[in-house]
């Protein structure tokens, strides 16, 4: 735990201040991680490149975890990568999140049924925070699954979450 | 008041709180939750093999040494060729002169073996016991018990 994080039980005034600071600057500068698994990454590199331009939300493509804040998991999540992926999350730091784009990383797409060889969703080996539907997604399509990113980090607090 | 050194002090003093500033901000406000598979070598998520430090074998300075200097001797020779007809002779012979002195070394690194990959028994140079040279081993009868 960091010197402040969860430190507090009730969000007061200076502590929503700082919010709103920290969740504007982590959510205008979401890194992706630089990796691609099958189409869905070709739509992935065009929302990056000069036409859909990411660049204006912030959001571009690092090497390593260790730089990046979102992981957006383009494609086919086969058993062989699924392995890899969850070490790849592992090594992110926190605050860290995921996108699943894609029907075969939401819940396995056309191999649903008889796929032997691909994971039946990615939420089932890291936790997913935005699920953007479609095979493949158009850029545009993931780019409302980042805006929706954007809306949730905008909620998050430095206060302990509610347990229930 | 403020000289011209002044302002380099005064740059160089905001230029330290900013980094500092931004290191202890991060410091209190990130969280830090580490954990053994967090904290591994990044390897493209492949599992981490070995160790970062690498021995190389020894035999590969000897071919790196070697390499540099005919690198160095190519360097020396474009120059040469491109002004060759303006300079003459005189500096055809410097040229020779300098590709044999190189020949030399060349020929000594092939005979000393260094070139084959397959370390070649050491040449250990024979003791003879000659003129000048005095014997200080003791004999058996000079031993005192």
């Amino acid at each position: 735990m960091g010197l402040l994080d969860q430190k507090f039980e009730n969000g007061n005034i200076l502590i929503t201040t700082a919010d709103d600071l920290l969740n504007w600057a982590r959510l205008s500068s979401l890194w992706g991680m630089q990796f691609g698994l099958a189409c869905c990454a070709i739509e992935m590199m065009a929302m990056g490149a000069s036409h859909y331009d990411t660049d204006r939300f912030g959001v571009f493509f690092r090497g390593t975890p260790r730089q990046s804040d979102v992981m957006i998991v383009a494609g086919t999540v086969t058993l062989k990568m699924a392995s890899r992926i969850k070490t790849l999350y592992d090594q992110m730091s926190e605050p860290r999140y995921v996108i699943s784009m894609g029907s075969c990383s939401n819940c396995g797409g056309p191999y649903w049924e008889h796929g032997y060889h691909v994971l039946k969703g990615v939420d089932r080996i890291i936790p997913v925070d935005v699920y953007v539907p479609g095979c493949p997604p158009r850029p545009e399509a993931l780019i409302e699954g980042i805006m929706k990113l954007q809306e949730k980090i905008r909620n998050e607090s430095l206060a302990k979450k509610k347990t229930a | 008041m403020l000289t011209e050194f002044g302002r380099v002090f005064i740059f160089l003093l905001i230029g330290g709180v900013f980094v500092a500033g931004g290191l202890i901000v991060a410091w209190l406000l990130r969280p830090n939750r580490p954990y053994p598979s967090k904290l591994t070598t990044y390897e493209c998520g492949e599992t981490p093999i070995g160790d970062t430090r690498v021995r190389f074998n020894v035999r590969f300075y000897v071919v790196a040494l070697i390499f540099l200097i005919f690198d160095v001797e190519v360097v020396f020779l474009f120059p040469w060729a491109t002004v060759f007809k303006e300079l003459g002779w005189f500096a055809f012979v410097e040229m020779l002169v300098f590709l044999g002195i190189l020949f030399v070394g060349y020929a000594y690194v092939w005979r000393n073996g260094d070139l084959d990959w397959d370390k070649p028994a050491p040449r250990i140079p024979k003791y003879e016991p000659g003129i000048g040279v005095r014997e200080n081993h003791l004999t058996e009868e000079e031993v005192v018990v």
